[in-house]
């Protein structure tokens, strides 16, 4: 078997553990390369079944807008249950505090609603896009990965993860966090993408946008939602994004990829990686990503 | 291209996390602003080069203490194959993680650093790799340029080194000298080590077969799923979801669904919804059976002509993880893939000393001991010995409070004839 397979039969045993071991599971979905892949990863898992989950959506709000056609799109051909909950409703209900600053991210707000979510629904798993290789925290987290009521992950009490065994028993109000394709590389999603035909929202493909050119020198796409100065540099450019994040806080990249062999080539001779080049918010510190984990992100 | 999974396993400064990061480095697996941020450390620190070791310690305390703490993955391609790195910690107290590491992999790295040979961690190291199956071994003789980059050294600790290798029955050993700080002989052969005529590192990990296929294997597959979509056009259609654990399966084998025992024969086999006459381990498939049969989550269904064992009482090795010391009548749940079943230990026989490898008597298993131990199960089990088949010979033990995983479980004799002779334990004290 190619290496691809048996990535691809991996992340189908780990869904249909999912869906074997929980009542009530979820599969987040963010409308980005990685949760669309496991859409596909689901059909193959249980079609001609239905998924055994609903698809769920935080929306920060600040979404890139063909992102969120292409989520209402997917869900309707797929003929699968779609959840949405907003950001702006959880800074509503819960009287927090919206973030200010030139360039606002709801990133870490995100967590509330996700936490809320699975408190409305009970769900006692949800499947997430995360990766191994997107970052250092990342990995060493588990496939199966428990969070206690506050959904908070601690590394130094993570199960051993034994063969392909994959142990979701927890206690109420614990829930566990799964992650499929934590094996994979950005390269391999690519190559998936590729091998299997996955349709996949526009602005990952090369396109004119006007940016604003930050004191970094990456590129952000203008938005109602950050605010422009007089003496901000303001530039057209073909670009695309490598990842989909909040529009407020995800760069963008300088590129004339049309196709995905396009960008499959793009990132052969990339030197920087996905999240060092696209996400504001792992700069901040070294364990930017690590803190937010600890207090329930994905 | 295949995949292979190996692991890394060494001492606090054997320069594991230097070894893996000078793999990353030397395959241009690293990305620029990752180098950047070690650059930045560099300066931080006022140091000569940058510390590769920081590609791999991945939490606060790891990067504050300077050592690994949890299994982490790594991953990077050469043209010829994909690797999956499972770098375990080497502490006294983190056996279980180098458990959980060597679990899933095909070769084991074993670190040593040149100016001490082999020690006691190397010992136990390729005890536990060797006891959880991995049948390739490389010994890396690190830091070779501190002893001078001298054969005569290299020499000693190699053949120390084949004392163990002979003592476990290791089947593929080979030693490589190299330096990962240095960068001699892991991905390129050194100028450095004139006398060493074997391939480099990565090499080898590019040209050993890939031994993940369990397809030697009898056929094994359990029902992790039944899809039943009971619409208008699928009225009656239910499939068996479930990954092929080892073998190979054919539309019209006949087949036993264990434990119930129950015979009927394959109608359909399907991979991505398509019909195909035969699949193979590991792939992820859907049985569909000629006959309507009960068979739910956790049943296997195994050709007619193979014979796993299907038993409520079995003697397995441990290795116990957990905190809380394990006693004889202890009940807990044994998690065999996708079947939990209630469980209870019987009776603990004796315990490896993995320094020695000698096995003595004991009544107890403390955290990190490997044990051998009697279980009695509420409902069969379908298992093979772990030695002839590494996947329906594996299970976890699970506290029923918690859900904490308190054990690996090796399969180790399924037939009564062959369990252990009971051993006495002495008291402490004789009157």
């Amino acid at each position: 078997m190619d290496y691809l397979d048996r990535l691809e039969a991996e992340a189908i045993h780990i869904m249909r553990e999912v869906a074997g071991q929980f009542e009530r599971p979820a599969l987040l979905f963010s409308g980005g390369k990685d949760s669309i892949a496991l859409t596909r990863l689901a059909e193959k898992a249980f079609r001609p079944g239905k998924f055994p989950f609903p698809l769920v959506h935080v929306d920060t709000g600040h979404n890139f807008p063909e992102v969120l056609a292409f989520r209402d799109k997917l869900a309707a051909d797929l003929g699968e249950k779609l959840i949405v909950r907003k950001v702006e409703d959880t800074i509503r209900e819960r009287g927090l505090v919206e973030p200010g600053g030139k360039y606002p991210s709801r990133n870490p707000l995100q967590t509330y609603t996700l936490l809320d979510v699975i408190e409305e629904f009970e769900f006692d798993a949800c499947i997430g896009g995360a990766r191994r290789d997107e970052e250092k925290a990342r990995a060493k987290e588990r496939i199966f990965s428990v969070r206690d009521d506050f959904g908070q992950w601690d590394p130094k009490r993570q199960r051993p993860e034994l063969w392909n065994i994959y142990n979701g028993r927890i206690r109420k109000g614990e829930n566990v966090r799964v992650f499929p394709i934590s094996n994979w590389t950005e390269l391999d999603v690519w190559n998936y993408i590729q091998r299997e035909n996955i349709a996949l929202p526009n602005i990952y493909f090369t396109h004119e946008r006007e940016c604003v050119v930050l004191p970094s020198g990456q590129l952000l796409g203008l938005s109602e939602h950050i605010t422009i100065d007089e003496d901000d540099e303001i530039v057209t450019r073909n670009v695309r994004f490598r990842t989909v994040g909040d529009s407020t806080c995800t760069a963008a990249v300088e590129s004339d990829a049309a196709t995905i062999d396009d960008i499959i080539q793009d990132i052969l001779v990339a030197k920087v990686s996905e999240r060092g080049a696209t996400r504001l918010d792992d700069n901040l510190s070294e364990t930017g990503m690590e803190d937010r984990k600890r207090n329930g992100y994905f | 291209m295949d995949l292979l999974r190996f692991i890394t396993c060494g001492s606090v400064d054997d320069g594991k996390s230097t070894l893996i990061g000078r793999l990353l480095y030397d395959s241009d697996s690293v990305s620029l602003d990752v180098l950047a941020t070690l650059e930045k450390k560099r300066n931080a620190t006022n140091s000569d080069s940058v510390d590769l070791a920081l590609l791999t310690d991945g939490l606060k305390a790891e990067r504050e203490q300077g050592i690994t703490i949890d299994v982490a993955h790594k991953y990077f391609t050469t043209p010829r194959r994909k690797f999956i790195i499972t770098d375990a910690p080497g502490h006294v107290q983190y056996t279980r993680n180098m458990v959980t590491g060597a679990s899933n992999a095909d070769l084991a790295i074993v670190l040593v650093d040149a100016r001490q040979g082999v020690i006691e961690q190397t010992r136990r190291h390729t005890l536990l790799a060797s006891l959880l199956g991995i049948r390739y071994f490389v010994l890396a003789v690190n830091k070779m340029d501190l002893v001078g980059n001298d054969e005569a050294v290299f020499q000693k600790i190699k053949t120390d080194y084949d004392a163990i290798a002979q003592q476990l029955r290791l089947p593929h050993v080979i030693a490589i000298p190299l330096s990962a700080l240095n960068g001699d002989n892991v991905v390129r052969h050194s100028p450095s080590l004139p006398w060493y005529g074997g391939p480099s590192l990565l090499q080898h990990l590019e040209s050993v077969p890939t031994v993940a296929d369990a397809n030697p294997h009898e056929p094994r597959f359990q029902v992790q799923y039944v899809i039943r979509p009971q619409t208008e056009e699928l009225p009656d259609y239910r499939g068996y979801a479930g990954r092929i654990q080892s073998g190979v399966y054919k539309v019209g084998d006949k087949v036993r669904i264990q434990p119930s025992g129950l015979e009927t024969s394959i109608e359909a086999i399907e991979v991505n919804q398509k019909e195909v006459p035969s699949a193979e381990a590991p792939q992820a498939v859907v049985l569909r059976l000629r006959d309507d049969i009960d068979i739910s989550r956790g049943d296997s269904i195994v050709p007619v002509h193979t014979h796993p064992a299907v038993i409520r009482e079995l003697e397995a090795t441990l290795c116990w993880m957990d905190e809380r010391p394990l006693k004889a009548g202890r009940k807990l749940l044994v998690q065999h893939h996708s079947a939990v079943v209630k469980a209870s230990v019987s009776a603990i026989l004796q315990k490896t000393n993995i320094e020695t490898f000698e096995s003595v008597g004991t009544d107890e298993a403390k955290l990190n001991d490997i044990v051998r131990v009697r279980l009695k199960t509420a409902v069969p089990l379908v298992v093979d010995e772990y030695r002839s088949n590494r996947v329906t010979g594996a299970f976890i033990l699970v506290d029923e409070q918690t859900g904490s995983t308190l054990a690996a479980g090796l399969v180790t004799a399924t037939e009564e004839e062959y369990f252990t002779q009971e051993i006495a334990v002495e008291p402490a004290f004789s009157i």
